[in-house]
């Protein structure tokens, strides 16, 4: 995938501060969890971002930011050029048109009172211009033939629906308004393998079809290299490391981008005796207190002095030859094929 | 730990030569309102003393079920044991009276669960709730039992363990809540763990540090480990051998690294070529057909019937049983030949 | 590796779905089910497994009622309140007598064919008037019900919902309220009125009993509205009203009804101790509670006149109760 087109997305220096407060009456800020600190991408059209990190790292916060349900303390998300972070009311509805969003839950996703034709008809209630008089209902049944339902069972309930049925109702729904981006918050991580793949191979078909633009955030290194040609690597809410795919699973050179591929469990005794793990020590330490400099620093092997003194920035380091040219934020970057065993 | 290799727990009246554990032809079901769901379906299986199996299969595949009715923690009603024995020493555990087993369960027999936070109580102090397992089974004294926990936040290898005993479960981190059910689980120096989706609630980081862990563990104390999950990247590293269930059966059976270079079951074939690489960008995914059957309606024949690439009619009619296909290696399948010899395990 | 690469080609790929199941859950079982059917590649659904149990699509109302259908206590319940119902309205069927009519020579007899519970002291047949007691009791209960949870229900969903600011006010407000006894406060607001009437009953019990209603649907609102539902509404460009509305409330509202159906029978109880008291419903009016009080003066002698009213307003209560059990665990998906 090309990455010379213009931007669908482009995010600059976003920022979520959620304040931490004491205090009943008069409530005093003490001090903020900084769940996303300063994060930059951009997406272009029909291409398909990885967002990938550990629990805590400020992955579902960008996505909450992308698709504004959560007011961003600082930044831009620049939707074909227009800054719509700060917008609201008539302009928030109308980009909301543009960008969905697919949940990962297909069991609470889903309000369990609504019959099927009354989920996926939703965004037609609410946006009537979206489809002519009259059409929703028709609509309603190609988008469920769309992503492989029966168009009969629009009257039927979430419940009778297996996870991976309701993960495609999900998707339709996610589908209605024709938008061009969907951020996908872990759209499979909660289904069962076998059914896994059938949703992640109708994402890619949906994708081709309709050119798409993906956000896929996930913590399963595997699935995401599978579905993305971008891939970033989050760690308490800056992004360490973004590149092609390639680059990052093959020619990764962050340390915690190291780390994180080793620590994947590939389904392979044979491979796995040949493949170097590193195991990090320590837990990721708490996003209302990052360490100064470089936040990995306190669980990294490489750290020096300067680590601690200097917050390496999030960019093409000299030395490197190859695919491991691309942004890394380590001082030390240096490539390290993790993934291949030889 | 020097202390618990003297309270190695004596076997009393175990049959000699018997494996740790042995699970016999076990057939259990759920009656709801809705009708009967045949949730294990004639499962066998045995570990022996240092041995780890793994138990693979997807949600309803009954390898949970398995595993609460060995501990005898099976919600009755609306579960029913119709048949099977369980045998621990070479002694049936389903024909026990309550007494003895409480007195292997959590004892000989200890399990770790998924969810490490609700697991544990919250208004204890994990000290607390570690010491208490010395207090209530073998009646040690408060100061006693409170140096025991200590001495197992070590083991797990819970930084400053002296310093953290006191603390409650919220203060600690998903990884070390785990590592802390996995003391739990040793305090009585058990002779078989069952750990069912240990890492599944945690980061890949963590869940690499916790699996290590509970593999030394194992090793050290020579345990038997039954190892519940469904996810085949885990299983990898630890098992010995592996059991895949899919409908309340095994359908497969093998020791670990040839279950992963030659499968020998369409079901388990079809699950290794599902998951993405890490170190290949595939094209297209291999994708299993359809969903995991209702286990009140279990497809006739073979219950994996429906969504096999190789099911014929005899698929549809009779239901496979599980077979030697080659040495070691056991799969329930019509085809088991066919299958085996095409990924070349023959 | 290679095995895998030879798998990858040889298996057929198809990323095609069967017909196949949905899902029910069982405590510690799930089950994939047989309702959902997906769609063939070629185009040709497959045929829906047509004999399945629960093939029709049926909403989480309509399970609510079937469990509520196969619940013994919903019976029995239903059937006395239905009795009492119709009691309160048509009191002509059960009676031909005029529990107005006293004629004092009548006064305190015995069970007979003409008075079948006897008479109380004035000579009225309490027959009669314990059927006639009934409509007092049934408007009471039900009329205030409807005012808490009218009540309760807005404050709470607007408390729930907004939060902040307003929370904090109507928390407050909320609590004031709690603070005051129902009883005590229906005392005093009865005793400002010269003219007391079902609907005075009625406004004192409402106006001093929604807190509980809006505790209730405060917290249930708070859960449902951080649902995953609610932020794919919100997703969608949904306004506050709708989401209010279509996801909000229809989620949140089942232990509201829970709780109301019990306070029912409580109402009604409250109604028969202020009337009790005297302080009531007025002497013209037929209450089981006026009818108690004026029972105790000759409790020694004739037990029985205490006894009907009794019976009646606490089998009423408690088939309030009954009934409240029987829909909360029709609408507790856990207790299944």
């Amino acid at each position: 995938m090309t990455t010379a087109a213009e931007p669908i997305l482009q995010v600059q220096n976003l920022v979520k501060h959620f304040p931490l407060t004491q205090g009943i009456l008069f409530q005093k800020q003490i001090g903020a969890v900084k769940a996303v600190d300063g994060v930059n991408f951009e997406l272009t059209q029909g291409e398909t971002l990885g967002l990938v990190g550990e629990s805590g790292c400020g992955k579902s916060t960008v996505a909450k930011l992308l698709m504004n349900l959560e007011r961003a303390t600082a930044g831009q998300v620049r939707y074909k050029g227009e800054d719509i972070s700060k917008v609201s009311g008539k302009a928030l509805r109308s980009v909301r048109r543009n960008i969905q969003m697919v949940f990962q839950d297909p069991y609470t996703s889903l309000n369990p009172r609504m019959t099927v034709a009354d989920i996926i008809g939703e965004p037609y209630a609410i946006h009537p211009e979206a489809a002519p008089k009259g059409s929703a209902k028709h609509r309603v049944q190609e988008l469920l033939e769309l992503v492989g339902l029966n168009p009969e069972h629009i009257n039927r309930y979430p419940h009778q629906f297996s996870g991976g049925q309701r993960q495609r109702i999900g998707i339709a729904r996610g589908l209605a308004l024709n938008p061009e981006i969907i951020i996908c918050d872990e759209p499979v991580s909660a289904l069962d393998v076998s059914v896994q793949a059938q949703v992640i191979n109708l994402m890619e078909k949906l994708q081709g079809e309709f050119g798409l633009s993906y956000v896929f955030i996930a913590h399963d290194l595997s699935i995401v290299r599978h579905i993305s040609d971008r891939v970033a690597v989050m760690y308490l809410g800056k992004i360490v490391e973004i590149g092609t795919e390639t680059e990052i699973y093959d020619h990764p050179t962050h340390p915690y981008t190291q780390a994180l591929l080793s620590a994947v469990p590939v389904p392979d005794p044979a491979a796995r005796q040949h493949r170097e793990r590193i195991i990090l020590t320590g837990d990721v330490p708490s996003p209302a207190n990052p360490p100064s400099g470089c936040r990995f620093r306190t669980r990294c092997w490489k750290a020096q002095e300067i680590c601690a003194q200097e917050e390496p920035l999030l960019q093409i380091r000299t030395g490197l030859q190859g695919h491991a040219v691309h942004a890394s934020a380590c001082h030390f970057a240096e490539e390290k094929d993790i993934v291949h065993s030889h | 730990m020097t202390t618990n290799q003297q309270t190695k727990p004596e076997k009393t009246d175990a049959v000699p030569g018997a494996p740790l554990l042995e699970v016999d032809d076990l057939h259990v079901e759920f009656r709801t309102r809705d009708g009967v769901a045949k949730a294990i379906n004639g499962v066998s299986y045995s570990v022996s003393a240092g041995e780890t199996l793994a138990v693979l299969g997807e949600s309803g595949s009954g390898k949970s079920v398995t595993a609460q009715t060995i501990m005898g923690i099976l919600d009755m009603p609306p579960g029913v044991i119709t048949g099977g024995e369980i045998r621990f020493h070479g002694r049936d555990m389903l024909k026990m009276d309550k007494d003895e087993r409480r007195k292997i369960r959590g004892k000989k027999i200890a399990m770790i669960f998924q969810d490490a936070l609700s697991a544990l109580n919250p208004v204890y102090s994990v000290g607390f709730q570690l010491a208490e397992m010395y207090r209530v089974h073998e009646g040690m004294s408060r100061k006693d039992a409170k140096a025991r926990a200590i001495e197992l936040m070590d083991l797990v290898k819970i930084p400053a363990a002296k310093e953290r005993v006191n603390d409650y479960p919220h203060q600690f981190s998903g990884g070390m809540r785990q590592r802390i059910m996995i003391a739990m689980a040793m305090a009585l120096d058990p002779e078989l763990i069952i750990a069912d989706e240990p890492t599944t609630a945690l980061d890949v980081t963590v869940q690499a540090q916790v699996m290590d862990l509970l593999a030394e563990l194992q090793r050290e104390r020579h345990m038997g480990l039954i190892l519940i999950t469904h996810d085949l990247g885990v299983v990898a590293d630890v098992a010995d051998k592996i059991a895949v269930m899919y409908a309340g059966r095994i359908v497969e059976h093998a020791p670990v690294d040839k279950l992963y270079s030659s499968p020998a079951h369409p079901y388990t074939e079809g699950l290794l070529a599902s998951i993405p690489r890490l170190d290949l960008k595939g094209q297209d995914l291999y994708a299993i057909k359809g969903l995991p059957p209702n286990l009140m309606r279990i497809p006739s024949g073979c219950a994996f019937n429906p969504r096999c690439p190789y099911a014929q009619d005899i698929c549809r009619a009779d239901v496979p049983p599980l077979i030697e296909v080659a040495p070691a290696r056991h799969s329930a399948c019509h085809f088991a030949q066919q299958v085996l010899d095409k990924n070349g395990g023959s | 590796m290679p095995e895998h690469d030879r798998q990858r080609e040889q298996l057929p790929t198809s990323s095609d779905e069967q017909p196949h199941f949905g899902s029910i859950e069982t405590p510690s079982i799930f089950l994939a089910d047989a309702e959902g059917t997906t769609v063939e590649k070629s185009g040709a659904y497959a045929a829906p497994d047509g004999s399945g149990p629960q093939d029709k699509p049926r909403g989480a109302w309509a399970e609510a009622w079937r469990e509520l259908s196969r619940s013994p206590r919903f019976y029995i319940s239903g059937v006395i309140l239905l009795l009492l119902l119709t009691m309160a309205f048509f009191p002509g069927w059960f009676t031909d007598q005029d529990p107005r009519f006293c004629p004092i020579a009548d006064s305190n007899m015995e069970a007979s064919s003409a008075h079948w519970f006897g008479t109380n002291q004035q000579g009225c047949d309490i027959y009669s008037r314990t059927i006639y007691g009934a409509r007092a009791s049934i408007i009471v209960g039900i009329a205030t019900t409807a005012i808490i949870v009218l009540l309760g229900g807005v404050v709470g969903a607007i408390s729930g919902y907004f939060g902040g600011w307003i929370d904090s006010v109507l928390a407050r407000v909320t609590d004031v309220f709690f603070g005051i006894p129902l009883l005590l406060a229906a005392l005093v607001f009865m005793s400002a009125f010269e003219e007391r009437s079902v609907w005075t009953v009625v406004a004192a019990l409402g106006a001093f009993g929604w807190m509980q209603i809006a505790r209730i649907m405060r917290g249930s609102v708070i859960t449902v509205k951080s649902a995953d539902y609610v932020v794919a509404a919100k997703a969608l460009g949904a306004g506050t009203r709708r989401i209010l509305l279509r996801h909000v409330l229809p989620n949140a509202i089942a232990p509201v009804i829970v709780v109301a159906t019990i306070s029912l029978g409580t109402f009604i109880a409250t109604e028969a101790t202020l009337s009790f008291l005297g302080i009531g419903l007025p002497a013209s009016e037929i209450s089981w509670g006026a009818d108690i009080s004026s029972a105790t003066t000759v409790i020694r002698d004739q037990p029985s006149q205490l006894f009907y009213p009794s019976l009646f307003l606490s089998v009423t209560v408690l088939s309030f109760i009954l009934l409240g059990d029987a829909v909360r665990d029709a609408l507790d998906p856990k207790l299944r």
